[in-house]
């Protein structure tokens, strides 16, 4: 009953982000050919064909309907600098930044996760305080910038551009090796800023458990230092930082959107910072409602994912 | 009357002394004084001619020590100048973005708290579709179709920054309204506007301020995305204008370390301090977070 509920709800927030696109590029700028034509030089009668076109001559809840129709059937209009469907230029480059966004994650959650524990679990040390103030730091800093740091830093040690070299040779692993040459630096930058926030979260959860009685009872029983860490703290500790993994993705997508742009990485984020430079807004509004869509659909997941996990939340 | 405020004076009295205690905040609100005094200074003591593209007589990509403490741009401006320059729009951006969106945060809260019901509900319920949502995407999208300037960028980062103060505003007014004195205050006849103008505000006030400082920092970062993808006021200097034109202009390929590192070190060390001031005052409120 719960979990219909949830997707429920689900289900009303992707409506909200379809309501949201048309809303933001359809609504807002008042008359769009004008907006969507901008810097580019157009005749009246060329930007009577595009209103004809795009159907803005009908009234608003009219051009909605179309609107809502052509996405249900995965008709998201066509881009104007590539000049093909919205959809197929999205599809391309969905690899490459989940290769780049899942492997930042994944070292950046394992990382933030331990680091977090050995701090709040010897608390104020030396090494708690240098590895927050770290943390704090790199977690201030704007992605581009660490980005173009490091591409300066290490000259030519790493490749910079894009995802693999024309020239290397076309077997499976050497391939392999390449795009992993290629996806150092990126995945280096989006880690580097977005692990502090798990290191933080993590913190602070065990830090909240550390005066539970049920440690004490641990401890009394004899166990280990280290085993009541691992066994008792940190699987509590834990489960709160999970949802958070997950409602912190938006910024891991924000993160994706500057280091694509700066490493110019084929993926979804360079292609947000393609479609602004056009500015191509059928293909903006298109990444918007999917970037948006993928994130609420992740969060679903999670919220199913902790109802496996934790007993209490089941219960309740 | 006079009691109550008595009382409140010593409670943000007592605050102050917790605040002043601890290390890392006091080294940030100084910080913070000092970009202020920069911000408000600079304009100032600035000749007109000097960030002047025409007027300006030295040669491009000059590296520091060459007269200029830290080299020149593309265009032969002192870097110095430009980024001392540029505190004000970056500082101007994140303060009053942070502000307009801690008020409608702050607004949309204390209403889902105190009305409750299915309004509440409602509210609640836009509130955590936004707090998915990638914050930065929205901001992106509404610069895009909006007209370039420094307002729209404002507009853009409070309109998508605000759910998290929500949240944390409504779940302490319903604690507040929980309370004895609320209920007294209501059974002596004090209406909506009383209840939460009197007693909710106060009491949810210290966390709004925890709330600014953490946006502020929030909104800079923002600010010099934006302007590093190119949607910031192209009229205007700031540390992220200087970061694009950095982009453009390949100082990364020409290793014009001088040009690249001010800005960005200008961001963290107000980012920085604004984070550390969030947090101290964090403590503050929340005792358990006290060692």
């Amino acid at each position: 009953m719960r979990i219909a509920g949830k997707l429920g709800g689900a289900v009303v927030s992707l409506s909200m982000v379809v309501v949201l696109g048309f809303f933001l590029f359809r609504v807002i700028p008042g008359d769009p050919v004008v907006s969507w034509t901008r810097g580019r030089p157009t005749t009246p009668e060329m930007q009577a064909a595009l209103r004809a076109e795009w159907g803005l001559d009908k009234p608003l809840p009219q051009q909605f309907l179309d609107y809502l129709g052509k996405l249900l059937r995965g008709d998201m209009g066509t881009s104007f600098t590539y000049s093909r469907p919205v959809l197929d230029v999205i599809s391309e480059r969905v690899g490459p930044t989940l290769l780049l966004v899942g492997t930042s994650t994944l070292i950046a959650v394992l990382l933030g996760l331990w680091l977090g524990i050995r701090g709040a679990w010897r608390r104020d040390s030396r090494f708690d305080r240098v590895s927050t103030g770290v943390a704090l730091t790199l977690w201030s800093t704007p992605t581009f910038w660490l980005g173009m740091l490091l591409m300066m830093a290490t000259g030519d040690l790493f490749p910079s551009r894009g995802m693999r070299d024309t020239d290397t040779a076309p077997g499976f692993f050497s391939q392999a090796v390449d795009v992993a040459h290629h996806l150092v630096l990126p995945s280096v930058t989006l880690i580097a800023v977005v692990y502090a926030q798990y290191q933080m979260v993590m913190r602070s959860s065990l830090l909240e458990e550390l005066h539970a009685s049920y440690l004490t009872t641990a401890r009394a029983k004899g166990l280990r230092d280290d085993l009541v860490r691992r066994r008792h703290a940190v699987p509590n500790a834990l489960l709160p930082v999970l949802t958070l993994v997950f409602l912190h993705l938006g910024l891991v997508v924000a993160g994706a959107i500057t280091t694509e742009t700066v490493f110019t990485w084929p993926g979804l984020g360079l292609l947000f910072y393609e479609a602004l430079t056009g500015p191509d807004y059928a293909l903006l509004q298109g990444l918007m409602v999917v970037t948006a869509g993928a994130v609420v659909v992740m969060n679903v997941f999670a919220d199913l994912l902790y109802r496996v996990l934790d007993p209490r939340v089941r219960a309740a | 009357m006079s009691v109550v405020w008595d009382r409140r004076r010593t409670a943000w009295a007592a605050g102050w002394r917790a605040f002043a205690a601890q290390r890392s905040g006091v080294a940030g609100l100084a910080l913070l004084g000092l970009a202020v005094l920069v911000a408000v200074l600079m304009p100032l003591l600035t000749g007109a001619d000097a960030l002047n593209v025409a007027r300006v007589v030295a040669p491009a990509w000059e590296p520091p020590g060459s007269g200029h403490l830290l080299g020149t741009d593309h265009t032969g401006r002192s870097v110095a100048l430009l980024v001392l320059n540029g505190t004000a729009v970056s500082l101007l951006v994140g303060l009053t973005a942070a502000g307009l969106s801690v008020a409608i945060g702050t607004l949309i809260g204390v209403t889902a708290g105190h009305f409750g019901g299915w309004w509440g509900a409602l509210l609640m319920r836009v509130t955590d579709f936004f707090l998915v949502i990638p914050a930065l995407v929205l901001a992106i999208a509404l610069s895009s179709v909006l007209p370039r300037g420094m307002g729209t960028i404002i507009l853009a980062i409070a309109l998508t920054s605000w759910p998290s103060t929500a949240r944390v505003v409504r779940a302490q007014t319903l604690a507040v309204e929980a309370r004895p004195f609320v209920e007294r205050a209501r059974a002596l006849g004090g209406g909506h506007l009383h209840v939460t103008g009197k007693h909710v505000l106060p009491a949810v006030l210290p966390l709004v301020l925890v709330n600014t400082t953490l946006t502020v920092a929030y909104a800079i970062v923002a600010e010099s995305t934006l302007a590093f993808l190119g949607l910031g006021d192209p009229t205007r200097l700031s540390w992220g204008s200087m970061l694009h034109q950095a982009q453009l202009q390949g100082a990364v390929s020409k290793e014009a370390w001088w040009f690249l590192l001010p800005p960005g070190l200008g961001i963290i060390a107000v980012v920085l301090a604004f984070t550390l001031v969030g947090r101290a005052l964090e403590t503050v409120i929340n005792p358990r977070l006290r060692g």
